[in-house]
């Protein structure tokens, strides 16, 4: 298929109308027959939030030379919970959906694409708490908020691209599922979410501002709380910082999405 | 390409073959423990040079048994299975269903459950808005739209399903087996829709067993068996053709065929089946079935004629012997009679019959003179009733009436 035709096909009416089917049905029946509802799903941050506030701001105390720093850990578990929801959701989609799959011949891309969309709209509901906390802590806003879109975009091809290459190694192994719950361990405590980049001793700094995931939470919470955060650009002190966490993004996606869409043709046998 | 107008369909030396492995390692820990031991395969040739092609407009049947590889060519027409070599050539949109209701959700309203379906066949959120009502409407479920699915009884929800089945646009209708369900006002339904579409320029592509259905509506139909293409052509043909492989007989490979006697007395020349006076094998319920049948008489005897109707597996089912109307001493004269008996409607229930016919003597004793059905000649016609009363089922129709005490 030619980039062109692809593109086509990929906004083509129908397949929009089908994502957003699935995602509408996915909220109707996620919180079906709870009587808050909708309400768990900013109410399950939000307390997890609450326990490591008072973790790191009265008991071990490391938050206190953060500035903002109620904000900058809510931010980050918002950010945090976007990822993980996106990847967890986007691995079980093709599995989940075998029963579509094997009777139906749409593209399968659009299940894996539908449930990173359920979660990007979980997030910004997330965000609306997150502009409520910053309004409480005096927060100022500015229009540098705007200027942190490209980076949340920059998370949503990591999470769509990590969600492809998970869906289609967890159709041809189930351990995949266990794998990525320890890896996403390692990586809620590999990236800056509960600290600040500032207390990390330096050699281990430099490995850790590598992940893409640490500079698009750095640049995230300097756009949209205050520029006073360290991003990865001043850790190496060289915009090629960004870059490369750019490159390796877009390298992850398109090869997941080209994986994917090999392997996606076997889908229907393999289910 | 100048076959893209005149075909839908068109596959060309198509093969299919699943590897399966022999112990199934989709954990890695299996992976690991057995790194270096090669995996073992097993290839199963499901689908074995299929070549044919479908006209645009035309209804073209599929039939086979199960595990013949026919639900395997239905998935790789409908794109859900890739062919491992050759070519499927769609030309037009292609409803690309299998069964009805795919992604049907308990907890979802009809509403939404409509909304989904039509996404999943690939109709715009305005498109199946602006056809809801019509969906609704042929469903006859408007008191129920607004109702969780969970709570609709399953002829309910086939209705909604076929519902929605036949909005979506296309060209091509991909359809698997979907009549065996719903009650019967309702299958009268589907198949007047059926009529419709095969008035319309849509092409339709039917796997069925239904071999009734094949007749009545289809305009070619093919036949596979063993992964491979056996027939193809008039859908009369394929019926007996698939009724010969599906016979008893045929699985035991021919050798119970019973043999007629030779050369006897009073021979059976000739069967026919009629409708009035028109040669048929399809009743509907109202109709009366009536067998023709011809006796060379070569040595005048006393005999007894009766007519009867046989199960599918070939065992007996019922019969009226002509000692009623002819008498118990009916000697018929030397040269060729022509005998006919009248079934009277509305005693089998839809289903398919064997025929046959036999001459004995007379007696409660009798010995055959010459019989015929098909268990001695697979070329005997059946008799297919197709419409269900929708008040009586079972094995026979039973005679009788309700009141209010």
């Amino acid at each position: 298929m030619k980039p062109a035709v692809f593109i086509n096909n990929f906004f083509k009416p129908s397949n929009m109308s089908l994502i957003r089917e699935l995602v509408v049905t996915d909220f109707k029946l996620r919180y079906q027959g709870s009587v808050l509802g909708y309400v768990w799903s900013l109410l399950k941050p939000l307390l997890l939030f609450g326990v490591l506030y008072i973790v790191f701001t009265r008991i071990v105390r490391f938050g206190d030379s953060v500035p903002y720093y109620p904000v900058y850990l809510l931010l980050g578990l918002v950010l945090w919970n976007f990822f993980m929801e996106a990847t967890v959701n986007g691995m079980n989609a093709i599995t989940g959906r075998g029963d579509l799959i094997r009777k139906v011949s749409i593209p399968k891309y659009v299940i894996v694409i539908s449930t990173t969309a359920s979660a990007l709209i979980n997030f910004f509901l997330n965000m609306i708490v997150v502009f409520a906390f910053m309004l409480l802590s005096g927060v100022p806003f500015t229009s540098r908020i705007f200027l942190s879109l490209p980076f949340i975009a920059e998370l949503v091809i990591l999470s769509l691209g990590l969600a492809f290459l998970l869906a289609t190694l967890f159709v041809k192994f189930r351990d995949m599922g266990h794998i990525w719950e320890v890896v996403l361990q390692v990586l809620f405590y590999a990236t800056p979410i509960l600290y600040a980049f500032d207390k990390v001793p330096e050699k281990v700094l430099y490995i850790m501002a590598l992940s893409p995931l640490a500079q698009i939470f750095q640049d995230v919470r300097t756009t949209i709380i205050t520029p006073d955060y360290i991003t990865t650009q001043e850790v190496f002190g060289t915009p090629l910082a960004r870059w490369l966490s750019y490159l390796v993004v877009i390298l992850i996606a398109l090869m997941a999405g080209l994986y994917f869409r090999k392997s996606s043709r076997k889908f229907a046998e393999e289910l | 390409m100048s076959s893209d107008e005149e075909f839908a369909l068109v596959v060309e030396n198509l093969h299919k073959t699943f590897r399966l492995p022999h112990d199934r390692k989709n954990s890695l820990k299996s992976r690991l423990i057995n790194f270096g031991s090669r995996q073992t395969y097993e290839t199963f040739h499901v689908l074995n040079n299929i070549n044919f092609s479908v006209k645009k407009g035309e209804f073209f049947g599929i039939v086979g048994r199960n595990g013949s590889g026919k639900s395997t060519l239905l998935k790789t027409i409908g794109k859900i299975y890739y062919p491992t070599s050759g070519k499927v050539q769609v030309n037009g949109t292609l409803t690309p269903f299998i069964e009805l209701g795919i992604g049907f959700n308990a907890e979802l309203t009809g509403r939404e459950n409509v909304f989904l379906n039509g996404a999943i066949l690939g109709l715009t959120r305005k498109e199946t808005e602006e056809k809801y009502d019509e969906i609704v409407g042929f469903a006859e479920l408007e008191k129920f739209m607004d109702q969780k699915l969970k709570n609709y009884s399953s002829g309910m929800q086939v209705r909604l399903a076929f519902a929605i089945a036949i909005q979506a646009h296309n060209d091509i209708m991909l359809i698997d087996e979907v009549l065996a369900v719903g009650d019967s006002s309702f299958q009268r339904k589907c198949f007047e829709v059926f009529r419709q579409i095969k008035n319309s320029d849509k092409t339709v592509i039917l796997v069925t067993h239904d071999m009734g259905v094949v007749q009545e509506f289809c305009d070619r139909a093919l036949m596979i068996q063993d992964s491979k293409v056996i027939a193809m052509g008039k859908p009369r043909e394929i019926a007996l053709r698939y009724e010969l492989a599906n016979s008893p007989d045929a699985t035991t490979k021919d050798v119970t065929t019973l043999e007629r006697p030779k050369d006897p007395a009073i021979k059976i020349t000739n069967f026919r089946l009629l409708s009035g006076d028109r040669p048929s094998q399809r009743y509907s319920i109202d109709d009366k079935i009536t067998a023709e049948i011809e006796i060379e008489v070569r040595k005048p005897t006393e005999v007894q004629i009766n007519f009867f109707f046989l199960k599918a597996d070939g065992a007996y089912m019922a019969g009226i012997n002509s000692t009623n109307e002819f008498g118990a001493g009916y000697k018929p004269t030397k040269g060729t009679h022509l005998l006919r008996c009248e079934i009277d409607p509305g005693q089998l229930t839809k289903g398919e019959y064997g025929v046959g016919v036999g001459v004995y003597t007379p007696g409660y004793v009798p010995e055959i003179i010459d019989v015929i059905d098909k268990n001695y000649d697979t070329k005997m016609p059946s008799v297919t009733i197709v419409d269900k009363s929708l008040y009586k089922d079972g094995d026979f129709y039973l005679q009788g009436k309700w009141s209010k005490a």
